[in-house]
């Protein structure tokens, strides 16, 4: 029979309830992330109602994310056709190109790549803005002058968020195809009227449904995210720097993660 | 010296929390314990703020002044002890109820703390804003304050292109836009060179004499001790004069030891000293009060400390 040497025993004495207490942490930010993304949700149903910064962030949001989105939509567009054209064209079977690009961009890459953009873009923004409004004592100013910080910081960017990356995706899909579609023309010969036929054929109730459910839920993380990580802001600028660096990188690895589950679900819902 | 006429703004109807109980303490903080992961910094703390009065937080850095205003507005929250204010314990408040609770308080932040997004009318403003004031008040209002603090010339600026002083000034009128009857200043000297130094405190003083707010200030200057102790605003003439009544209080408690306030000498005090309201210190050392009591017995305590700690600030 073996027995644990006394040392050994010693040894971890300090470390369990170290690991305790990290793990009880992490708890407890998980509580204050979903207590405060309640609120932020809640906050809508009730006055006041910030109508104008809510316009004022789905601006900068919606309509500045537009070129980068419209930019890397084309481009995802094009490239999958390219990728998928070289394995059809061992069947010749290149007209079902288009199937291809629809259910891939409108099902999945259309909502996650958009998605994986407006959180490098915005949460960041968000992170970096909350969490320099916190360090220079602006957030405390905006407690003391009477006003809820969530309501008046994180509501707006949460509904502006959740109301504008439906649109952005839309948009994505949309110029993805059209890319997907001058690619097909110029390298595979494919006409506008096979392309689209089948393209739009291609699609059913279904996966429009899975396209744009997904971008209101990743919605959602991403502006959670980025207000509670510029909201628990410590520590001065290097703290500003941590808080946009996480809200990134916590916010894609999410909705990543979120996605696989999402579609799981989604798939079992339509019999696909 | 500033000779400008302060705001004349006519003080908003406010529920209870505006008006002070007759015969108790405008703020009351009783036995304030606060640390955190370095230890604690405030061990069991007590004393009161009287309507009228300016009482003057001293103490070295890192001694727990900026705590203890935050604790008063309840923008922190005690480990143990009570802080009540306006005869309302603030502790166990919901945030609902803060909110409002806020809107009856002035606050100075250290370094003013604007919003850097919105100019300095829309930084002063905001608090009428989200009262859903009218336009028109709102822009006489914002305009009296900032005549105020002599910044109406900067109403559109961002508070970017402003000096330090002059965003402190900008942060007192955002303070004082809808004459709240409290207010914390957080050292709002603090990093500013000695002209602009006597501008806020003479600022602060006017704050005081004209409309008759009680103030509680933190800072590390002494000098801004005695110039609140020492000066009054002169509602006649305009002009910041020399106060011969010194508007001190006896002194409750002394140097190194606590000893019990007197509330009716304390009152009577205040009844004579009408015209002048009273300025007492307290200074913090180690997380307790070490000295509590008028400026002037401060300057001529013989604790080896107290005096070290004036003789730093000369």
């Amino acid at each position: 029979m073996f027995h644990t040497m006394p040392e050994e025993n010693e040894a971890l004495e300090p470390v369990i309830p170290a690991v305790m207490e990290g793990i009880k942490r992490q708890v407890l930010v998980v509580q204050d992330y979903a207590k405060l993304s309640f609120e932020s949700i809640a906050n809508v149903f009730t006055p006041p109602r910030y109508w104008t910064d809510t316009l004022e962030q789905m601006d900068i949001i919606g309509v500045g994310s537009l070129p980068i989105i419209v930019l890397t939509g084309f481009f995802i567009g094009g490239v999958l056709v390219l990728q998928t054209a070289s394995q059809f064209e061992r069947f010749g079977e290149t007209a079902l190109t288009g199937d291809a690009v629809a259910l891939a961009l409108v099902r999945e890459l259309g909502p996650a790549i958009t998605a994986l953009l407006v959180a490098g873009r915005n949460a960041s923004g968000i992170a970096s803005e909350i969490g320099s409004m916190v360090v220079t004592e602006q957030v405390d100013a905006m407690r003391a002058l009477g006003t809820d910080p969530v309501r008046k910081l994180m509501t707006p960017r949460v509904v502006a968020t959740v109301l504008m990356l439906p649109l952005l995706t839309a948009v994505s899909d949309f110029v993805g195809l059209v890319g997907g579609f001058l690619v097909a023309y110029f390298t595979l010969r494919l006409g506008p009227i096979q392309f689209w036929t089948r393209a739009i054929h291609a699609l059913d109730f279904g996966d429009l449904v899975q396209g744009f459910i997904k971008p209101f839920i990743f919605a959602f993380i991403i502006s959670t995210v980025a207000c509670f990580m510029g909201l628990r802001v410590k520590g001065g600028t290097q703290g500003v720097g941590r808080a946009t660096t996480s809200a990134v990188v916590v916010s894609s690895v999410i909705l990543l993660v979120v996605d696989t589950f999402i579609t799981r679900i989604l798939l079992w819902a339509f019999n696909k | 010296m500033t000779s400008a006429a302060p705001p004349v703004t006519p003080a908003k109807s406010r529920d209870t929390f505006g008006e002070p109980v007759p015969g108790a303490p405008l703020v009351s903080f009783k036995d304030i314990h606060l640390g955190f992961e370095e230890g604690d910094v405030l061990r069991g703390v007590s004393f009161d703020v009287w309507p009228g009065e300016t009482k003057i937080l001293l103490g070295e850095g890192g001694s727990g002044k900026t705590l203890l205003l935050k604790l008063g507005a309840r923008l922190l929250r005690p480990d143990s002890g009570t802080v009540t204010v306006m005869g309302k314990d603030i502790g166990e408040m919901p945030e609902k109820e803060l909110l409002n609770f806020r809107r009856h308080i002035g606050f100075v932040f250290q370094e003013g703390a604007l919003f850097d997004a919105m100019t300095v009318a829309e930084n002063v403003s905001f608090r009428l804003v989200e009262e859903n004031v009218a336009e028109s008040e709102i822009e006489s209002s914002v305009r009296e304050a900032l005549r105020f603090v002599e910044m109406e010339p900067s109403i559109e600026k961002y508070p970017g292109e402003l000096s330090g002083g002059m965003r402190r000034r900008v942060s007192i009128a955002r303070a004082l836009v809808d004459r709240p009857p409290l207010v914390f200043y957080d050292s709002p000297t603090a990093g500013l060179d000695p002209v602009t130094c006597q501008t806020i405190i003479t600022l602060i003083l006017r704050g005081r004499d004209s409309q008759g707010v009680t103030s509680l200030l933190a800072t590390q200057r002494v000098q801004d001790a005695f110039g609140l102790a020492n000066f009054r605003f002169d509602k006649e003439t305009g002009k910041i004069v020399r106060d011969k009544s010194n508007g001190a209080q006896p002194s409750q408690v002394s140097a190194g030891r606590s000893v019990e306030r007197s509330e009716q000498s304390a009152q009577a005090s205040r009844v004579e000293n009408a015209e002048a309201p009273p300025t007492n210190v307290v200074v913090l050392r180690g997380g307790i009060i070490y000295f509590e009591g008028p400026a002037d017995e401060l300057l001529h305590s013989s604790d080896e400390y107290l005096k070290k700690f004036l003789a730093s600030a000369e």
